[in-house]
């Protein structure tokens, strides 16, 4: 993905009220972070090992935000737009395998096999969700390729309700859950700390799916393939790549994770699965793709991590300090915060690079 | 010629228009916020504004079947009119309200409205329906704001407005009364979602709570459509509860519940709920963490016209209840029609008119209505039920396994908690 450093110029005379209030909000959210931290952690309410089991809770969650960020962050890569209804691709996934995961749970195969029978479920909802993202693809986006930006990214906020409404009509609108597999239960014991065990195996489950896109992005023909459309769709053509095929291999490729994060969470967070559930998770693994730089691999992979982790450790660590009441109500805050400071501090997120003219 | 062929057309069609929607005998109404006119063959129509879709659902559907069997129950007929139920689905929400009661106040054949489920649905339809000279008679809102008229207090009560239901202040009383007393716990937290009913419910368990002698050592909130529940419930542990109340709606009740459970110092804390997770599927999706859980609900005596309700219940709709307000809801349905059945003034050919202000004047009078849920005597704010009908039940293994509803484990005036299946 093609850089050119724009040279930053300051001069002395160049002062301007913008840079002044942007410095003035950094150093008082700065503050007001260190004063929070600093006056929970030295009031003692927590100890270690809470903190330690907020932490490894967080990178399940942020495992799973940056299994969905790397959907939205291919997809921009290679397009330059924002799939809004990826929050309803995982939830097309996550929705339609709960009921094989209740037939695996009452024929005792779930419980028999787990290990086989969560790859079972996590293949199948990675071929519901791909299904539904080439479907996505092929209908709503491809003829608007040519359309100005702004088109395809209404369009991808409308296809979202229009999966949401679709599913609901399916399945129903009442809440389900994914059924309990009992090697997942009980929990890790190191020393004093108490870990449950689904909460590494979801973290590990992702990591090795994210390990496979990486190896599929960057050592494959494929990948080469996909890395040079991203960097010059006319001269990749040139070359005799097939572009529409790699954006639907794009597509596929982001609706697989996204389907295999909806089993994922259903081990993690069984409750709560319905036609709805795609929406909160969209919006937060998007952030994760901005905060880590849109557009970057391993950035959604490290945004969705962080803020995963900041998320289930900042309301504690800093509101609390603050004495804010009900400081877990903003958790929210915490996340969309984030994503405005680093849009402060770093425009071009934490692992982006600065884009030219013409792709920005 | 044209032309003033389709201008006489038209002009036939306003005439044709007007002389339909002319109130049949009008002029005999004298009722102060106008009366219903209905001709020898319209329907009697009585609304429902019930959420019956979402996470909710079950407590809609509960309220839902009652009224149809109330309705069943007269052959769907009253006064030799047949009787017509239309509904709209009120999300459980204050948008969901609002949306739902505009739509019913805009039908002006609606003549009383059984609903709504969620107080904060009640909130926002209730200005509605009231300024439409309606009346809506709830099953199942519970906070205490809607029977307050004083504005400072958070009263919104306005004429038209009764229920069936218990009034939160009897249940976060007997919560707290239960915790205290009954459990011996003195540390209490409380968790609410930002909802009028889970808000005001805690608010009242933790005053009374306090009253009692106990401690409440932290209050918090969580977001409706939160599932990550680590961050408020280390924060509780930290606290040192030996007693969590959550009466929040599913699903953040099942989230809530099952990762309680997985938080270091929180395994072995009592949790308590209230009648917002009082459904079949709470169980269901929360599976073994729900063991031991208390739901605070509502609890209709073992009698034989109870018996005999559910009898209908199983013929009309089929199986059982899914949640607990299905009496309130049968005895809601029953005042309406029976008001309408006295105060409609028939004419010789079988014509109704029923005054709005005198279907709330009969209903503002009741007193001592025989319902399922106990006698009810309805007080000038609209509050019917005594609170009586509460109880409080234990989630056992039975209930993952899938029955339903769960055992009494102690009723309010007890002296000590009950077994389960005793």
């Amino acid at each position: 993905m093609a850089s050119v450093p724009v040279a930053r110029r300051r001069r002395f005379e160049d002062f301007s009220w913008v840079d002044f209030i942007i410095n003035a909000l950094r150093f008082i959210i700065i503050a007001l972070v260190i004063i929070g931290s600093a006056n929970t952690l030295l009031s003692g309410r927590f100890t270690f090992e809470q903190w330690v089991s907020l932490f490894v809770a967080g990178l399940a969650q942020g495992s799973i935000y940056a299994l969905i960020a790397l959907g939205y962050t291919l997809v921009y890569g290679i397009l330059l737009m924002i799939n809004f209804a990826h929050g309803e691709v995982f939830m097309s996934g996550a929705l339609t395998t709960v009921f094989l995961a209740h037939a695996f749970d009452r024929s005792g195969f779930l419980n028999s096999q787990p290990l086989l029978a969560i790859i079972i479920l996590i293949i199948f909802a990675g071929l519901v969700s791909m299904s539904v993202a080439l479907l996505l693809e092929r209908l709503a986006y491809r003829p608007l390729r040519s359309a100005p930006r702004l088109v395809p990214l209404i369009t991808a906020i409308g296809a979202s309700f229009f999966l949401q409404y679709t599913f609901r009509g399916f399945f129903g609108s009442q809440f389900r859950s994914y059924p309990a597999v009992d090697a997942l239960k009980g929990s890790l014991e190191i020393g004093t700390i108490n870990i449950p065990i689904v909460q590494p195996v979801v973290f590990i489950a992702a990591l090795v799916l994210m390990g496979g896109l990486y190896w599929l992005v960057e050592r494959t023909k494929l990948g080469k393939a996909m890395r040079a459309v991203s960097e010059d769709k006319e001269v990749s053509r040139l070359m005799g790549i097939d572009i529409d095929q790699i954006i639907m291999f794009t597509f596929a490729i982001g609706g697989m994770l996204a389907g295999a994060a909806g089993v994922i969470n259903g081990l993690f967070r069984p409750q709560g699965v319905n036609f709805f559930m795609g929406f909160v998770p969209g919006i937060k693994a998007f952030t994760a793709a901005v905060l880590g730089g849109i557009g970057n691999i391993r950035g959604a992979m490290l945004g969705g991590l962080f803020l995963g982790v900041i998320e289930a450790v900042g309301p504690n660590l800093i509101f609390n300090g603050l004495g804010i009441p009900g400081s877990n109500q903003l958790k929210d805050v915490i996340a969309f915060t984030m994503l405005v400071l680093v849009l402060i501090f770093r425009p071009q997120g934490l692992l982006g690079e600065r884009l030219t003219e013409k792709k920005a | 010629m044209k032309r003033l062929l389709v201008v006489l057309s038209v002009f036939a069609l306003v005439a044709l228009l007007g002389v339909a929607v002319m109130p049949v005998g009008a002029q005999d109404c004298t009722d102060e916020i106008g009366c219903v006119e209905l001709g020898p063959d319209d329907p009697i129509t009585v609304a429902y504004m019930l959420t019956i879709s979402g996470g909710t659902a079950s407590l809609g559907e509960d309220s839902l079947g009652a009224i149809e069997v109330a309705i069943d129950d007269r052959d769907g007929e009253l006064l030799g009119h047949e009787i017509e139920l239309v509904g709209e689905d009120s999300l459980c929400s204050a948008e969901g309200g609002q949306a739902a009661g505009q739509r019913i106040a805009a039908n002006p054949q609606v003549l009383g409205i059984i609903g709504s489920n969620c107080s904060s649905e009640a909130v926002a339809a209730l200005p509605i329906i009231s300024e439409a000279g309606m009346l809506m008679i709830s099953p199942s809102n519970t906070s205490p704001r809607l029977t307050e008229t004083d504005p400072d207090k958070g009263g919104v009560w306005e004429p038209g407005y009764y229920r069936t239901a218990h009034n939160d202040l009897f249940q976060g009383a007997i919560a707290a009364d239960f915790a205290y007393n009954i459990l011996g716990k003195t540390k209490l937290a409380t968790v609410h979602d930002g909802s009028p009913y889970a808000e005001s419910l805690q608010a009242v368990m933790a005053d009374t709570f306090t009253e009692l002698g106990g401690e409440v050592v932290f209050q918090g909130a969580v977001n409706v459509g939160d599932t990550d529940m680590s961050a408020i419930l280390t924060d509780i542990s930290a606290s040192g509860a030996e007693i969590i109340y959550f009466p929040i709606f599913q699903p953040e009740s099942e989230f809530f519940t099952v990762q309680a459970r997985e938080t270091p110092g929180l395994e072995e804390v009592t949790l308590m709920g209230a009648d917002a997770s009082f459904a079949d599927t709470f169980p269901e999706n929360t599976g073994e963490p729900a063991v031991g859980k208390f739901l605070s609900g509502p609890y209709v005596a073992e009698s034989e016209a109870y018996d005999a309700f559910l009898a209908r219940w199983d013929e009309v709709v089929g199986g059982v209840p899914p949640s607990g307000f299905h009496a309130h809801a049968y005895d809601a349905t029953n005042i309406l029609l029976n008001a309408i059945e006295a105060v409609a003034v028939v004419a010789d050919d079988g014509s109704i008119s029923v005054g709005r202000q005198a279907l709330r004047d009969y209903i503002s009078g009741l007193t001592d209505y025989p319902g399922l849920t106990g006698n009810l005597t309805c007080n000038e704010t609209g509050d019917c039920a005594t609170g009586e009908a509460l109880a409080v039940f234990e989630v056992t293994q039975a209930e993952v396994d899938g029955n339903w509803p769960p055992p009494v484990v102690w009723l309010p005036g007890m002296d000590a908690m009950m077994e389960p299946g005793s």
